[in-house]
Formats: structure tokens, C-alpha cells, sequence
């Protein structure tokens, strides 16, 4: 997905499963919302060694995909994807952090190391679940959300209006760097300073788009205050959703689950 | 039925940057008419729409729309009579999924619940795109586009539908629909087109407005039968009245 006309096309598939029709889609965006904030903030909130009690935290992603009918591959794919940035973040950390934490047999694993990876599996879980959310609720949806949370309705006008002219405002770039791309015949054409004019003429269009779209609000009787219709409704399905979640997520900060098991596990064989 | 009623009456309009778009242009379409205006480009065809619901004022001149003047105390109502299809169905398209987006309009009108719902899928039915009622407004093709952008018009339920440029970029069969659609509506319509043959199948008159001002009004037929006026205005017959390209004769 080098290109941004693939960029686009992958964002046009993201938006694609968010119009599913399981039970997770028809849940009220709020719950959702709200259980991934809570879900994120239990995650970041670890010290920076952890890594094993991070790992029961996988299954709240893992149950919204199934119960959201998402494809793994696809959504893995996209965090696989975020992963090298993360491990930039972290790459420093085993050369600056050399204590050894953990002695496995000859081998000592410094807490560089640990810290380095936490830091990776910290982000393959808030951007999963981030990816996750957006797939089975939509951009527009958590919105709205947001707005009916306490957002300022400017705001969530601005997003959807970014999110919907996105789009529009891709394709238009993508065909002008098109043009300027055939007419340089591999050479890099007047460099920069064709990009730079470019730019320009994106903006210009933008402005004169964004004042046919005043016209055309105005035209429908739009008094500028955003008028949306109310389809969800918080009900007895949400709480029981976001407590559920919540009341998981607090337990697994608190224990430390992963070892409970390991020690549950080994005290068997003892 | 006097609030059907177009009438325009010696408009000028200079843009801030002194470019003279309308000189004097004058204008009366009654309840149920079908009028094109034509002319070439910058003769003045979007400007003088624009002036109809309010969205720009005239520099001097009067427009009413029934038995209202246009100004800013009765753009409310005359916004709600006067419905506009812009040419680029993108910036009609506005909201993010299309029952929103035809939504908009009936919920600024203080429309609710159930009622805003059967106007809606009315709306959408009229145009024949009731399953499109989920969709992403850029999940929809051209021709899907255009059809929405009209029920969004629709949903308002106006009394004069004003379209710049209906046709336009459109597959031949989409604008077929789309011309057969356009011909069961009853309002008062007002279209802008370098689409003649359009013109000629929807519009019994025809206004042909030349730089800025209104070079002839009268029937449709009568119209394109002046090749030298047309010439002079950058027009020219439609397609369907000139002859056949091989033989030259005419049906």
C-alpha cells in the first residue's frame, strides 16, 4: 500500500465493514466508544517493564473481531503495519537500559529490551483496538459519539467534514500529481517547485469547494447549527457492554493474570 | 397558485472583482413551466441561478419568487420553495451517508421521527435509489450521485426545482433516467445545459442569455431553428434537429 490512490482504496474497506450487521455494529457507538478509552488508558497506564500482563489484554480486540465478523488477516495486516514505528520509539531503549531483568539460563535480557517490547505490544494493542473500533463503527458514528459525550459540536462537524471530503480531496491531489508526473518523463520535472504549486491549486480548490458546499447547505435551509437524527439509544445491552469490559480491564491491571496462570499451571506439576 | 412564480426583473450582477455577470436581465416563468436557460460559457447562466434562492443578491434589479421579494427577511421561505441541484453532486452530497444527507434538509425544517423517515425513503424512492439509502456518499457512481442529489432537493418537497448542468458527465443511460425522471416531475423546473438535446425533450421554453443579458425567450423548437442567433450566442442546434452525419438529410 505504497500509493495513496491504495491508501484510499484500503480506507474506502475500513469504512466498507463498519456497515456490518452484527449485534457489535448495532451496539450504541457511546459503549464502544467509551470501552476502547477505558480499554487504552488500562493499557498505557502499565510501568515500562511490564510485558507479561499486558499479553490477557489481546482479548478484547481478539472478541471484537469475532463477534464483529472482521477479517483477521486484514486487520492484522494493518497492525503488523504500525509495528516498525513503534519499534523505532524503542529501538534506543536495550542500548541505553543495559540492567538485566530476567537471567534465562546463560542468557540475560536487560530491561532495554523488555521496555523496548512493551512499547511494541502496547501499540499493537491501542491501534488494534482503535482499528478494531472504527471497523464496527464507522468514522461518522463515533462522531457522534464524541459529540454526544461533551465534544463541542465544532469539532465534530469539522471531523466529519474531513472525513467526507477526504476523499474527494485525495483524488483531486492524486490526479494532479498524475498530470505533473507525465509531463516530466521520469525527470523530476521543475522539482519542488512544481509540488509547491500544486499545493496551491489544492487549496484554491478547496476554498471554492468549500464555498459550493456552503451554498449547497445553505440552499437546504441549514441556519448553521448541525441537525443529526438519533439512532442509538444507550440501553440496558450498552451498560452490561461497557461494564463487562471495564470490570475485565480493571481486573487485569490489578493481577496479573498471565502469571496467575503461569503459577497455577507450574503449581500443578509441583 | 402565485407562489409558483419566477419573476426577475432587470438583474445586474457585478462580482467584487468588477466583472460585469449580468447586465440586465429580465424574466417571468409561471406555475408548471419547464424553462431552459442556455448560453455559452460565462454568458451569465450560474450567476443569474444563483440570484433565485438568495445565495447571491443583485447589484440592482428584483427578483420575487411568488409573492415574495428576494431578500434576506424571506430567504427561509424562499430557500424551502426554491430547490437547488448544484452541478457537482460532491458538494451536494455533503453528510455522510446518503439517508443523512437527504435527511438534512426535512431536519432543518424541524422535521422528526416518523414523518422524517417517509420523507426520506420518499424522497429516495421518487428517484428510484431506495437501497442506496446506506451508502457512502462516495461509494455511489456518477449517475447514483446525481439521482441522490436530487432526492436531497426533493425531501424538502419545493415548488421550483432549480438544476445547473443536470446531464452533465453522465453515462448516456444514466442521463436517459435521468430525463425521464426530470419529465414526471410537476413543479415549476428551471435547468441550465449545453445538454440542447436535453433541452429539447424538457423544456417547451428556452431562454438564451449572451453576455449578460437575455438575447431571446420563446419556444424551444422556434429557438433552435435560428442557426444565425445561435452562431452569434456560441451555440449550436442540438444533435437530434441537424441532419444525419453520413446522408445530410434530414427525418
Amino acid at each position: 500500500m505504497a500509493s495513496i490512490d491504495g491508501a484510499l482504496l484500503d480506507f474506502m474497506h475500513l469504512d466498507r465493514l463498519a456497515a456490518g450487521d452484527t449485534a457489535l455494529h448495532r451496539l450504541d457507538p457511546r459503549a464502544k466508544l467509551l470501552a476502547t478509552f477505558v480499554f487504552i488508558v488500562s493499557v498505557v497506564s502499565f510501568g515500562r517493564y511490564e510485558l507479561s500482563a499486558l499479553v490477557p489484554f489481546f482479548i478484547f480486540p481478539t472478541v471484537l473481531i469475532g463477534a464483529g465478523d472482521l477479517p483477521v488477516r486484514y486487520i492484522a495486516w494493518k497492525i503488523a503495519l504500525l509495528c516498525p514505528f513503534a519499534l523505532v520509539v524503542g529501538l534506543f531503549n536495550p542500548v541505553f537500559d543495559t540492567t538485566v531483568l530476567v537471567q534465562l539460563g546463560p542468557l540475560g535480557i536487560s530491561g532495554g529490551w523488555i521496555s523496548c517490547a512493551s512499547i511494541v505490544v502496547r501499540a499493537a494493542l491501542t491501534v488494534g483496538a482503535a482499528i478494531v473500533l472504527v471497523a464496527v463503527t464507522g468514522f461518522p458514528a463515533i462522531c457522534r459519539a464524541m459529540e454526544q459525550l461533551g465534544m463541542p459540536t465544532a469539532f465534530a462537524v469539522q471531523l466529519l467534514f474531513l472525513y467526507r471530503y477526504i476523499f474527494v480531496l485525495t483524488e483531486e491531489g492524486v490526479r494532479a500529481s498524475r498530470a505533473r508526473e507525465m509531463r516530466s518523463f521520469g525527470q523530476k520535472g521543475y522539482g519542488m517547485s512544481s509540488y509547491g504549486s500544486l499545493l496551491g491549486t489544492l487549496l484554491l480548490r478547496t476554498w471554492m469547494r468549500a464555498e459550493r458546499i456552503h451554498m449547497a447547505m445553505l440552499a437546504r435551509g441549514s441556519t448553521g447549527a448541525f441537525q443529526t437524527r438519533q439512532e442509538f439509544r444507550f440501553g440496558a445491552p450498552e451498560l452490561l457492554f461497557l461494564i463487562g469490559w471495564c470490570a475485565l480491564f480493571a481486573t487485569l491491571r490489578s493481577h496479573n493474570a498471565a502469571q496467575q496462570l503461569g503459577a497455577l499451571v507450574t503449581g500443578w506439576f509441583q | 397558485m402565485s407562489h409558483h412564480i419566477v419573476a426577475v426583473k432587470n438583474l445586474r450582477h457585478v462580482y467584487p472583482d468588477g466583472t460585469v455577470a449580468l447586465r440586465d436581465v429580465s424574466f417571468r416563468i409561471t406555475h408548471g413551466e419547464s424553462v431552459a436557460i442556455i448560453g455559452a460559457n460565462g454568458a451569465g447562466k450560474s450567476t443569474a441561478l444563483l440570484h433565485l434562492n438568495g445565495y447571491l443578491s443583485p447589484t440592482s434589479g428584483e427578483i420575487r419568487i411568488g409573492d415574495f421579494p428576494v431578500n434576506k427577511g424571506t430567504l427561509p421561505q424562499i430557500r424551502r420553495t426554491v430547490g437547488m441541484v448544484f452541478q457537482d453532486p460532491d458538494d451536494q452530497l455533503f453528510m455522510p451517508t446518503v439517508y443523512d444527507d437527504v435527511a438534512f434538509g426535512p431536519l432543518n425544517l424541524g422535521l422528526a421521527g416518523a414523518d422524517l423517515k417517509q420523507c426520506v425513503a420518499d424522497a429516495l424512492e421518487r428517484v428510484g435509489a431506495g437501497q442506496l439509502a446506506k451508502k457512502a456518499p462516495y461509494h455511489l457512481s456518477g449517475g447514483e450521485k446525481k439521482r441522490v442529489a436530487i432526492a436531497t432537493v426533493l425531501s424538502m418537497s419545493p415548488d421550483i426545482l432549480v438544476m445547473d448542468e443536470p446531464t452533465n458527465g453522465l453515462d448516456p443511460y444514466a442521463r436517459r433516467q435521468l430525463i425521464g425522471l426530470l419529465k414526471d416531475f410537476r413543479h415549476t423546473r428551471i435547468f441550465t445545459s449545453h445538454d440542447l438535446d436535453m433541452v429539447l425533450e424538457l423544456c417547451d421554453r428556452t431562454i438564451v442569455l449572451k453576455d449578460g443579458e437575455v438575447r431571446a425567450d420563446g419556444l424551444t423548437r422556434e429557438i433552435f431553428l435560428d442557426e444565425a442567433m445561435l452562431a452569434e450566442c456560441r451555440l449550436e442546434k442540438p444533435l437530434s434537429m441537424q441532419g444525419c452525419p453520413v446522408c445530410g438529410r434530414r427525418v
